[in-house]
């Protein structure tokens, strides 16, 4: 890149550039300067060291590449420099959260706190735990993903294969709005609508379940349409031409090949509103025991469970990080599970 | 030969004449075709059930009478619009920080995935990008009270000490529970969906216009400036909008980080100025019965018509660009 | 197991668009009639009509009359997945349906239709579909692989294992051989001449010397130019249209003096 011909240098004169390895000679350089400088001023933290250090090499490395080697290479320097700390920075709070959650969680995590409830626990008494949210989190999101599911790949179909014209057009568009809905809006509405039909009074896990599913279909309807879309249309016209109609055909054929994008899909929806709080705030509360009865009276869900012992502080702050462990670890497996499925279990594609 | 000795195939006598049937594929076929035809119109009847559902229930606290609302004891106004503009503004001075602080970021990182880091780890790097996404957000609240606030504390001693003459910096007080710190959270929760959609329309940036910029020597960033940002740009507008009205739904993190307050203050650093409307709702709403019900199920309806004007506006430029570059 | 169809008047539209424009042919029972002209004379789109396949694509239908011994395939009574059942088809680029194993692939037109039938008359009817396929001698012991394991060539022939396995009256193929390789290519040929005496076949074809080699009728379409619809031009005995064609355009074609 560096050489010209003779003719062009009187045009761009051929600078000199930085060697390759100076942008980490610049690193190292910077760390231990801004080591040096914290440790006569005060003393030195990690976060401090790298935050000044930071600042230090960027200066450093775009003032000597626009002396060595110009403006325009030293403001792709700097570009370069600022796009990757926009990287790193980006990670400061995963890590952190990550490392918080399990280092706090882990006082209070064990067999005996997934395996106890609420009843009889209150002031600093250590025992307590969380059976009864477990279940109710997935009591209460298995009925929502048995609400949405059906309707979400149903209505993906529609729009897949049925659709044409005004309709699935603003089928498509009332979809995305949907998706933009606040989840507290949802949980409102999942509680005016019961609170309207059974008085004022009622709460259920129901009431939960529902706000969920609203939360829940717009993600279900569009990672299943994407899947669909990626079945060729030649497994179709196969399907037609031996004389299946098209309903089978979308059953057996078209399903069938997407089942896996689709089971995926629907496991990464469950995780996405598996830790949704507010809804199931305002609609199931929280109680002290197992409530298996979906249809009457309060239930304990981990992400209100996380909130109530947050804010009544103490050891709840104890059982609060615990819970937000558990909840991540149910996330974190979904995941994992819900990639695995799409890379074993897609059908290999035909060339 | 073989194929001229048919093997018995259960179930198909009529199988030499087209059968007399108008149906198309049948009554399973229709019933079939209805049953997803009714799912797409139940997605049309929930979002007007949500809107008229909310409209319902909300429609005493709009009309009541300014002694009726001063009987609800957290009623600090005689009119409800009263009571909801610093709840609107506090909503929306706590999206707009996180939107300023995330935009930026946001668009560094999908550069950096997309067009800066080796190409075998872009995809890998996505992904840990996405798992700030799946994180619930009563998480967040936690990690922002307890963790955040207090790492954050040094900082804003110092911003307060050193450029308080702003009045926005002015009078901070710890513990940090102030609408930067829940904006801060706010920016890291919406940091992966508007990286998500910035790193998509980055990665459809003509192939050969980038080749064209780097064929007359420019520098990466050069080539990054001239073919992938302008391409870049609606789709980043589009996506921030998306990523606003995330942060203005969002419930947790505000409820739990910050101390409220009914003010129309810019004091950045201060605790007890401001308070979003979602979080407003989580904690009165426990607690709440008859008209004050009704007057938070009204400050919903505004949150709900907010956000639906933003994700609008955004899928309206979403569409725009698709038309304009042919591109969907 | 094989019919003759009359076609007459025939014009397919999609949307407003004429696509193909008053064909009227006959297409006789045992024999092989090739379809040949240049890209985008409609020869695809007429021959997806002969089996209501055109009608998949919204928007598109069908005027004018295709009388298969007698019975209109598009009278008003006619359902166009039986009109399928009987004329079968074979596409461009091998299909085999990527979850199923071979076996399955074959037993796919029964299976998909929910029909039942019994172990026995199940492997029977894979066994010699896929030696009317000429595939039997070369899948038989792994026939419970995934079709997508085979070869091209062999993905395209357990393609018309699985639609001879419906027993259909007609066989279309629309350009099957385009994506193979010549050896496969001759294997598929091959194929035909032996299947000709049980079906009707129908082929597309962009191969002169395949249209040549196969087929004992053929049909030349034409188009006047992009936006106009496709014509047939001329169709008669393949040995006639290749040395002493009626129409000059037929001859620039065949003879390559063609665009």
């Amino acid at each position: 890149m560096t050489t010209t011909t003779p003719e062009l240098t009187s045009v761009t004169p051929a600078r000199t550039r930085l060697p390759s390895w100076s942008p980490w000679a610049f690193a190292a350089g910077s760390l231990v300067l801004a080591f040096l400088v914290l440790l006569v001023l005060s003393s030195p933290t990690p976060a401090g060291v790298v935050l000044l250090g930071a600042v230090v090499y960027a200066v450093a490395l775009t003032v000597t590449s626009r002396v060595v080697e110009g403006e325009r290479r030293a403001n792709d320097r700097l570009a370069t420099t600022l796009v990757t700390f926009a990287f790193a920075l980006a990670l400061v709070p995963l890590v952190s959260l990550l490392w918080t959650v399990i280092t706090e969680g882990a006082a209070r995590f064990g067999p005996s706190f997934l395996n106890t409830n609420m009843v009889g626990v209150f002031g600093e008494m250590t025992e307590g735990g969380v059976y009864h949210a477990i279940m109710g989190t997935l009591y209460i999101t298995l009925a929502a993903a048995a609400i949405s599911v059906p309707i979400g790949i149903l209505t993906a179909i529609y729009l897949v294969e049925y659709g044409r014209g005004h309709l699935a057009r603003g089928v498509t568009f009332l979809v995305d709005v949907m998706t933009g809905i606040p989840s507290i809006v949802a949980g409102l509405f999942a509680f005016t609508l019961f609170t309207l039909v059974f008085g004022p009074a009622y709460r259920a896990g129901i009431m939960g379940a529902a706000a969920l599913a609203v939360l829940m279909t717009p993600v279900v309807i569009r990672s299943v349409e994407e899947m669909l879309r990626l079945v060729p249309n030649e497994l179709r016209e196969a399907a037609y031409a031996l004389g299946v109609p098209k309903w089978l055909t979308i059953i057996k054929v078209v399903l069938r090949t997407a089942i896996a994008g689709i089971v995926t899909g629907v496991m990464l929806a469950v995780a996405r509103v598996i830790g949704e709080t507010a809804p199931l705030l305002l609609t199931v509360g929280i109680v002290a025991d197992v409530n298996w009865d979906l249809f009457d009276g309060r239930m304990a869900t981990l992400p209100v469970y996380a909130y109530r012992q947050y804010s009544q502080g103490g050891i709840g702050v104890e059982r609060a990080w615990a819970a937000a462990l558990t909840l991540i670890l149910i996330v974190m497996l979904l995941n994992i599970v819900a990639r695995l499925v799409s890379r074993y279990f897609s059908p290999k594609a035909s060339r | 030969m073989a194929v001229l000795s048919p093997p018995k195939v259960g179930g198909r006598p009529d199988q030499q004449e087209p059968r007399a049937r108008r149906s198309k594929g049948g009554l399973a076929g229709r019933l079939f075709e209805y049953l997803s035809v009714g799912a797409g119109l139940l997605i049309l009847v929930t979002l007007a059930a949500v809107a008229g559902f909310l409209v319902l229930r909300a429609w005493p606290a709009l009309t009541a009478s300014p002694e009726e609302l001063q009987e609800i004891s957290w009623f600090g106004s005689s009119t409800f619009l009263g009571y909801v503009g610093p709840l609107i503004f506090g909503t929306l001075l706590a999206s707009l920080l996180a939107l300023l602080i995330a935009v930026p970021l946001a668009v560094g990182i999908a550069l950096f995935i997309s067009h800066y880091a080796p190409r075998r780890l872009a995809q890998s790097l996505g992904y840990v990008i996405d798992l700030l996404a799946a994180i619930p957000s009563v998480v967040y609240g936690l990690w922002g009270a307890l963790w955040l606030a207090p790492t954050l504390d040094p900082a804003f001693r110092w911003m307060t000490d050193f450029l308080g003459w702003i009045p926005l910096f002015e009078g901070y007080q710890p513990p940090a529970k102030n609408v930067l710190t829940a904006s801060i959270v706010l920016a890291v929760m919406i940091l992966p969906i508007i990286t998500a959609v910035a790193r998509e329309v980055f990665l459809q940036a003509p192939r050969l216009h980038e080749e064209a910029a780097l064929a007359l020597g420019a520098t990466r960033w050069e080539m990054v400036r001239m073919a992938v940002l302008p391409f870049g740009r609606s789709g980043v507008i589009s996506a921030s909008m998306l990523g606003l009205g995330r942060a203005l739904g969002e419930t947790m993190a505000v409820l739990m980080i910050l101390s409220p307050g009914f003010l129309y203050s810019f004091f950045l650093l201060k605790p007890g100025q401001h308070q979003s409307i979602a979080a407003n709702i989580a904690s009165k709403f426990p607690e709440a019965s008859g008209l004050s019900v009704s007057a938070l199920i009204a400050t919903g309806l505004a949150l709900f018509v907010i956000t639906l004007a933003v994700n609008m506006f955004a899928r309206w430029i979403i569409s725009r660009r698709s038309e304009f570059s042919g591109a969907n | 197991m094989s019919k003759r169809i009359d076609v007459s008047d025939l014009n397919v539209y999609y949307s407003d668009f004429l696509a193909v424009a008053d064909v009227s042919m006959t297409i006789e029972e045992r024999s092989v009639t090739a379809l040949i002209g240049p890209s985008g004379c409609g020869k695809s789109t007429f021959l997806r009509t002969l089996n209501r396949m055109h009608e998949v694509i919204p928007g598109a239908r069908v005027e004018g009359k295709a009388v298969m011994d007698g019975q209109d395939l598009y009278a008003s009574d006619v359902d166009p997945v039986e009109v399928r059942r009987q004329v079968g088809m074979v596409f461009q680029r091998p299909n085999p349906f990527p979850t199923m194993s071979i076996a399955e692939n074959v037993l796919a037109g029964v299976k998909l239709n929910n029909r039942r039938i019994s172990k026995g008359d199940a492997s029977d009817l894979v066994e010699s579909s896929l030696q009317g396929a000429n595939l039997w001698t070369e899948v038989k012991d792994r026939l419970d692989r995934p079709g997508s394991s085979l070869s091209g060539g062999q993905q395209q022939r357990l393609c018309i294992a699985r639609a001879i396995a419906v027993k259909p009256d007609v066989l279309l193929m629309d350009e099957p051989c385009s994506a193979l390789d010549p050896i496969s290519t001759l294997a598929i040929e091959d194929l035909m001449a032996e299947l000709k005496s049980e079906y009707t076949i129908v082929i597309v074809t962009h191969n002169m010397q395949q249209a040549a080699r196969v087929s004992d009728r053929t049909a030349f379409f034409n188009i006047a130019g992009t936006g106009k619809p496709g014509r047939l031009i001329e169709m008669d005995e393949t040995s006639t249209m290749f040395s002493s064609p009626n129409v000059q355009a037929t001859e620039d074609y065949i003879s390559g003096r063609f665009g």
